[in-house]
This record gives C-alpha cells, sequence and structure tokens, in this order.
C-alpha cells in the first residue's frame, strides 16, 4: 500500500486536469481576476509539484 | 542598420559564440555530442528539457491561438503538466535501462528491448518524418519574429539562412553541451521578454491583468470558456487533445533522449516535480494574445499578434529585444532536433545498412555529415514551401505519440513481444494519417491522433492477448 501511495498521489493533478476539466467549463465565477477555467487549470499546474515533491519524498523514504 | 536588427543580430550572434565555447575541452565523440556522456546534474537537465519545450510555437502559436480560439488555447498549460507526471514513473526506470546498454537514440531503445531491427528502423523513420516538419516550422517561426520586429529592416529568409547557418555550426562543434549553454541564454531573455510584455502590455492598456480580462469577458463573453472562438474544440477534443500531448510529450525522440544525459536517475525524478513551474510563462503570453484581441482586432494572421502588438507599443531597442528572444527560442529547439535527427539516421538507419564496419569514429562523422544534409533539407523547405506542412507538423505530434504504448510496455512489462508493437504502431499510424487526409480531424469531437492512440493501445493488447494464447497452448501442446 506504501508503494502505491506515491502514483496515487501524483495522479491527483493529472486527473483534475483531464477528468476534471467537463465541470468546470465556465467563466463564472471570477477567481483573483481569472475566469474560473483558468484559475482551475493555472491553480492544478502549480499544485502538481507539491504533489509530485510529497511523492519523491515518499518514494526516497522507502529507499533508505 | 536599425536599432532592433542590430538588438537582434547581437542576441543571434552572442548565442552562437557561447554555443561554441559550450564545448568544453577534451575530443569528441558520439557519447559527448549525443548524450553529454551522461555527466548533467539537475541545472543542465533543466535548461536542456526546457530549452526544447519553449518553441516559437509557444511565443507565436500560444498568443496566436489565445488571440484567434480562447479558451481552447489552455490546452497548452495543461498537457506539459501531464507529460511531467508521466515522466515522473517512466523516465527514471528508461534512463536506468539506457545506463545499462549505453543507448543513445529512441530506436536504440526499442532494438535493445524487443531485439527487433525492423521495429527500431520504423520508429527511426517516423521519428526523422516527424522532426523535419517540425524544425521546418522553427526556422518559418524564426524568419516571421525577426522580420516583424526588425520593422522589415531584414527579410525573413535573410534571417531564416543566417541564424541556421550559426546555429548548424555550435550543434557541429559542441553537441549537446553546446546546445545546454545556448539554452540558458534564451531562458533567462525569453523569461524577461514575456515577464516584460505579459504583464506590462494588459497594464499599458487596461490599467492591470485583471482589467483586461474583465473587459475581455465583457465584449466576447464565450472567449475563454471551450469551445471559445472555434465550434469543433469543445471539452470533448482538449480533453482528448491533453491526453494525446500529455503521453506524447516524450515520445518526441529529443525530449525522450535528453533524458539520457542526466547523471543519475534522481536528477529526472526532481526535474520533473519543478519542471510545472515552467509553465507560468504561457499563462503571461495568454495575456498578450488576449491584449491583442482587444487592442488589434481582426489581424489576418493570429500568429503575429504578439510581434504586432509589441513594435507598436514599445520602443525599437525593446522590440529587438523581443525579436532576439524569439530567434535564440527557435534556434535552441532547432539544435536540438537537428543533433537527434541526424543521429537516428547515422545510428539507426545508415549503421544498419551498412552491415556492420562502422566504428565509432566512422559514426561520428557519418552522424555530422547527416547533420548537414537535414539542415539543408529543411532549409529548403522552409524557405520554398511555408505554410503547406503545418498539417504535416500536426500529423508530426499525432505519429510521435504512437510510440507511447511500445515505451510503457518496454519499459514495465518484463517480456513483450515486438509483434504486437508492430502492429499498434502501424494500426495507430494508419488510422491517424488516414484521419488528418480526409479532413476528420477533429473525429468524433476528438483529437485524431487520441483515437489513432485508441487503436493503438487495442491492437497492441489484442496482439499481445493472441501471442501469448498461442505460446501456451504450444507449450501444451
Amino acid at each position: 500500500m506504501r508503494a502505491r501511495l506515491p502514483a496515487l498521489l501524483a495522479f491527483v493533478p493529472a486527473l483534475a486536469l483531464v477528468a476534471g476539466l467537463p465541470f468546470v467549463n465556465r467563466v463564472e465565477p471570477v477567481v483573483f481576476g481569472l475566469p474560473f477555467l483558468l484559475f482551475w487549470i493555472l491553480a492544478w499546474v502549480l499544485a502538481t509539484p507539491l504533489f509530485l515533491g510529497l511523492a519523491y519524498w515518499l518514494a526516497e523514504g522507502d529507499r533508505r | 542598420m536599425t536599432v532592433p536588427l542590430a538588438v537582434i543580430l547581437g542576441f543571434i550572434l552572442v548565442s552562437t559564440v557561447v554555443g561554441l565555447v559550450g564545448r568544453g575541452r577534451g575530443e569528441m565523440n558520439l557519447e559527448r555530442w549525443t548524450v553529454g556522456g551522461r555527466r548533467f546534474g539537475v541545472v543542465l537537465v533543466w535548461l536542456l528539457m526546457a530549452g526544447e519545450i519553449y518553441t516559437t510555437f509557444t511565443f507565436l502559436g500560444a498568443s496566436g491561438w489565445a488571440y484567434s480560439r480562447g479558451a481552447p488555447a489552455f490546452y497548452i498549460l495543461a498537457y506539459g503538466t501531464i507529460g511531467y507526471i508521466i515522466s515522473f514513473f517512466l523516465l527514471p526506470p528508461l534512463w536506468r535501462m539506457a545506463k545499462r546498454l549505453g543507448l543513445h537514440t529512441q530506436p536504440d531503445f526499442f532494438l535493445a528491448r524487443y531485439g527487433s531491427p525492423t521495429l527500431a528502423a520504423l520508429v527511426a523513420l517516423v521519428g526523422v518524418v516527424s522532426i523535419v516538419p517540425y524544425l521546418q516550422l522553427q526556422l518559418a517561426g524564426l524568419g516571421m519574429i525577426v522580420e516583424i520586429a526588425s520593422g522589415g529592416a531584414i527579410a525573413s529568409s535573410a534571417a531564416i539562412v543566417l541564424a541556421f547557418v550559426l546555429t548548424c555550426a555550435f550543434v557541429y562543434t559542441s553537441g549537446i553541451k553546446g546546445i545546454a549553454w545556448v539554452a540558458i541564454v534564451k531562458d533567462v531573455t525569453m523569461i524577461v521578454a514575456v515577464a516584460v510584455i505579459g504583464i506590462g502590455l494588459p497594464t499599458m492598456y487596461f490599467g492591470g491583468v485583471g482589467k483586461m480580462l474583465a473587459e475581455l469577458m465583457r465584449q466576447h463573453p464565450s472567449h475563454l470558456a471551450f469551445p471559445g472562438g472555434t465550434t469543433t474544440m469543445g471539452t470533448g477534443w482538449v480533453v482528448s487533445t491533453i491526453l494525446l500531448t500529455g503521453m506524447g510529450f516524450y515520445c518526441w525522440p529529443h525530449m525522450f533522449a535528453s533524458a539520457f544525459s542526466a547523471k543519475d536517475d534522481r536528477t529526472i525524478r526532481r526535474n520533473a516535480v519543478i519542471m510545472p513551474l515552467y509553465q507560468i510563462p504561457i499563462l503571461l503570453v495568454f495575456f498578450v494574445g488576449f491584449t491583442a484581441l482587444l487592442v488589434l482586432p481582426g489581424l489576418k494572421q493570429p500568429d503575429t499578434a504578439l510581434l504586432a502588438l509589441v513594435t507598436r507599443s514599445y520602443p525599437g531597442w525593446f522590440a529587438g529585444f523581443v525579436g532576439g528572444a524569439g530567434a535564440v527560442t527557435a534556434m535552441v529547439p532547432a539544435s536540438m532536433l537537428l543533433l537527434v535527427a541526424s543521429t537516428l539516421v547515422a545510428k539507426n538507419l545508415y549503421r544498419p545498412l551498412r552491415r556492420g564496419a562502422v566504428d565509432d569514429g566512422h559514426l561520428m562523422r557519418a552522424s555530422r555529415g547527416f547533420m548537414l544534409l537535414i539542415a539543408v533539407v529543411a532549409l529548403v523547405l522552409a524557405l520554398w514551401s511555408p505554410n503547406e506542412l503545418v498539417k504535416l507538423l500536426i500529423f508530426g505530434y499525432d505519429g510521435i505519440a504512437q510510440f507511447f504504448p511500445g515505451i510503457v510496455l518496454g519499459v514495465t512489462v518484463r517480456r513483450v513481444a515486438a509483434r504486437p508493437v508492430i502492429l499498434g504502431l502501424v494500426a495507430g499510424e494508419a488510422v491517424v494519417i488516414s484521419l488528418i487526409w480526409s479532413g476528420h480531424d477533429p473525429f468524433l469531437g476528438m483529437n485524431a491522433g487520441f483515437v489513432g492512440l485508441a487503436v493503438n493501445g487495442t491492437v497492441t493488447l489484442a496482439a499481445m492477448a493472441g501471442t501469448e494464447t498461442s505460446g501456451k497452448l504450444r507449450i501444451e501442446n
């Protein structure tokens, strides 16, 4: 289970950027001046390093 | 000579010198030329990969798409991120395999993993056929950037010839390490240029990015949700395109091979963690495209939107700076494409045909020779057949992505035969070519390449199941 956790973590942003799109295809609400669709995509792009970083950290912990 | 032209030429010359000096000391061999002796740390691998991702398409295409198509352009922001997530898992085992077996190119991997020279030659062929129009497009983009940014002081064709001859010079001399050094010049100037115009132009005309977007939503209410300014690029197209291009990202021969230059597999993983941050400049380029739509509506060629707005809004020296950054943005990917295409031809098509008797020195000379040949072909295409090959470029990405099943299986499955992968690859390419050439892209609202990839994966899995069953039957008999 622990070995699978990094993989699951890393695929959260992928899921949001692919399967999530049909549900966020709208302009409202405007967040930080950005239309909602653009905000959603940008937020998940910026969150990806956090998810991948955590996955890296967990995988390295297993190696030791 | 005008001020913008002088600035642009200065950039091109400085980049060339950096590329030539970046070679370092010692004798050049194929291992150094193609994969930098596999000694690159996080910084050089990052620069190299980032250097290949930001092409003239980012500058001109992303702003042009934001200008004319609107929301469908957002796929550009998302697909790279999908590519990095996949690379986080795919590239480290690939790097270990490449290190153990001394691989230089993508067909090397297919040959080592599947033991089929037919498959390796097929992959090399599809790779080169896809790279040449991509290379051509970089050159055409370079010509457009320099001509417009210099205010017409130099013709597009002259700029293309000059910049490309210099690019060839540093690739020929220095190989991949020279390219990585030029990528530093390119990335710094590109980021500065994009940050200044991405924030500056909306502020100049509307008093801020938020105000510009509010005005855009008022004037063009449907522009910022799919399908934006198009009729065919709905959510289904965007989702299938993100999937296709995300999976195809590291299937490009040059992206695939750039991973080989890393010094260890952790470098590659760390690189995948930080790379998504590098998507931010694309957002700023979108802002420029949106501003151009409001300030300069009705442009005949949307790809010129960014340059038209920049030359109109800034003094000449800054237009020259943007033009110089744009020119180097074409030179770096062009140099990597050139390097990889020539190694593919020399190592995976020329050497098998010679049947042995090709030592490393001979191969190195052959690679350099083919480099000059491919450069001439791309130059001729860029000067005499512009625009027509845009269709070929679309086929390029769609065609390259068909390697994905073979790469994933080669990395993850212990024993797999060549035949299912060959059948899947051929079926995928056939679907892609027939859909694009018959005008059925998008097909049922989905990207044609994605349809091809779905067929490819299904055929591969079916053929694998068939092979395994017959194998078992034989054992039972």
